[in-house]
């Protein structure tokens, strides 16, 4: 149970950090209320409270993509992970104590999106939102797993770039706020080439009462993704803490 | 005195590190070149070396970051590539650079690797308490590290290092880019160390090794080239003499033209330092004075290990 110490830490520095509060609880806030006000004035079904609240819960966790990348990287550069490594810590010690701070951070932006959008108007059932969770909470390992891979082979400066353009193309490809079946052609295809697009796909009909069933598809593309990134942030991880 | 020698430990009652041929290579590149060590339990043994000397390396490998090419090394008796995990248990290293978490306080940095090494509750607290106080934070212990100078953070990433009671602490480079004040402070918590651990320093201020250790070894090109006492190691060498001038309008021509005479000359701060086996004052002095410079004052200097230094590997540590 060491790593607990280091999860600790890992937990102070996200939640110490005004930028993680900022970007990762408020912005998407924000976005909600922005979007439901254009939605008064556009009448799409696309910015109606009931679907604009999964798309931005989901949407707010590609900032855990930024803030993992970036403590990971900032340890690395800073000598912190080398003095770490000296440490009787065992490999899947820094993987916990690296993954496990973003879980009560995600779960606060679907609490924190959900409340807001429920206050905006938004109506669910309590079991359609405990079910949108198994499609929602898996994205959140996703993101964690793209912030390992980033933080593990690039530095600060360079997170910051790739971080923001992977952000942008998650808002873009995400199908957030805009339907892409009816763009079409090749936005469509990346879209749902992503994971994102079908875990705010599933997480709509999930909560509008089409239950689990109906979405199985979208489940794999989610969960594959999820163990796919996972794994790979944890090879990259490894891979970097043992080629030196 | 009757020493136990067991050949699968090796000689682990007096020592608390033997490398054996110990070899790091990168491609062609040797980092570390066959190193034979014995350090003593409770010695502060100092490595010393310019810039890519293999110090770094050494102690990575040391620690158990790095695996060496060829041969090994027994921290406490375990071989540092059959028992990594048992040797980090009785290790902790201070990193060249300063390794502390940012959004803590110093007191949650300390607690941190006290709860890393499994330490308890009351033990954590007990040694923090200790820590803090050698740490000399008055009233800053629980403001965010960020906010601290480099010196405070430099004390309290060597406490860290500290916090597991280690049997043997690695410092490598403790007092890199610290003013001299702040430097000499760190002089002084690392002195109140000795004897009580064994210490592996690394560092490339010469003054630091020869206020510090029992032993040195200076390392070029990743190879020992001498390893002894300070006093030892400045015993040992041709007697050097060493003559500083402090003049007042001296040019970078005649700074020339001295040095046309003697290889080693230092110029700083309107001071000339010659060193050299055979110095012929005289002949300085006429030289100085044909070009007329205003001599102040003219000193003698003791041997120092950066004469040690040079007299071995014919370069200065401190380029």
């Amino acid at each position: 149970m060491r790593f607990v110490s280091l999860a600790s830490r890992n937990f102070k520095e996200l939640y110490r950090e005004p930028v993680s509060i900022i970007l990762g609880l408020l912005m998407p806030v924000g976005l909600l209320v922005l979007f439901v006000l254009i939605g008064k004035n556009v009448p799409l079904d696309i910015f109606t409270p009931n679907m604009l609240t999964p798309a931005i819960t989901i949407f707010s966790f590609a900032f855990l993509i930024m803030f993992s990348a970036v403590l990971l990287s900032k340890d690395r550069q800073s000598a912190f992970l080398l003095r770490l490594l000296t440490t009787p810590l065992k490999p899947i010690d820094f993987i916990l104590a690296y993954f496990v701070p973003y879980i009560p951070f995600a779960l606060l932006q679907i609490l924190i999106c959900f409340t807001v959008g429920m206050i905006l108007g938004a109506t669910y059932s309590v079991l359609n939102v405990v079910l949108s969770l198994v499609v929602i909470f898996p994205m959140a390992l996703v993101c964690v797993g793209m912030g390992m891979i980033l933080g593990s082979l690039l530095s600060e400066g360079q997170i910051a770039g790739i971080g923001s353009m992977l952000i942008t193309s998650i808002g873009i490809f995400g199908g957030i706020w805009m339907n892409l079946k009816m763009v079409g052609g090749v936005f469509e295809g990346i879209g749902y080439a992503l994971p994102f697009a079908h875990a705010i796909d599933a997480a709509r009909n999930v909560l509008s009462g089409t239950g689990l069933r109906n979405v199985v598809t979208n489940l794999y593309w989610v969960y594959g993704y999820a163990v796919i990134l996972f794994v790979f942030g944890v090879l990259s991880f490894r891979y970097k803490t043992t080629s030196n | 005195m009757n020493k136990v020698f067991d050949k699968e430990k090796g000689d682990c009652e007096y020592n608390a590190i033997q490398t054996i041929n110990l070899s790091k290579r990168y491609g062609d590149f040797v980092a570390v070149d066959s190193i034979n060590l014995e350090i003593k339990k409770g010695e502060l043994f100092s490595i010393l070396g310019p810039n890519g000397a293999g110090k770094t390396t050494t102690i990575k490998i040391l620690s158990c970051l790095l695996l060496p090419t060829e041969g090994t090394a027994k921290i406490m008796g375990y071989d540092i590539k059959e028992n990594p995990q048992l040797i980090k248990e009785i290790i902790d290293v201070s990193p060249q650079e300063t390794a502390v978490a940012g959004h803590l306080n110093a007191w949650e940095n300390l607690k941190l690797m006290g709860g890393i090494y499994g330490l308890g509750k009351e033990e954590i607290e007990k040694r923090a308490c200790e820590l803090l106080d050698l740490l000399d934070l008055p009233g800053r212990e629980k403001e965010q590290v960020k906010k601290y100078s480099g010196g405070m953070k430099r004390r309290l990433s060597i406490a860290m290092a500290m916090m597991s009671d280690p049997q043997i602490l690695f410092l490598d480079e403790p007092t890199l880019g610290l003013d001299p004040q702040a430097r000499k402070t760190m002089w002084e918590k690392i002195e109140g160390l000795k004897g009580e651990k064994t210490i592996v320093l690394t560092t490339h201020y010469l003054e630091e090794a020869d206020a510090l250790a029992d032993r040195i070894a200076i390392l070029k090109e990743g190879k020992i080239i001498a390893i002894d006492t300070p006093d030892e190691l400045k015993n040992n060498i041709k007697p050097m003499k060493s003559i500083v001038i402090k003049t007042k309008n001296i040019s970078d021509d005649i700074v020339k033209g001295i040095k046309e005479m003697y290889s080693d000359v230092v110029f700083k701060a309107n001071k000339i330092e010659i060193k050299a086996i055979k110095l012929n004052v005289d002949k300085i002095v006429d030289y100085l004075r044909l070009n007329e410079v205003k001599i102040e004052g003219i000193s003698m200097k003791e041997p120092s290990l950066d004469d040690v230094f040079f007299e071995l590997t014919g370069e200065r540590v401190n380029k």
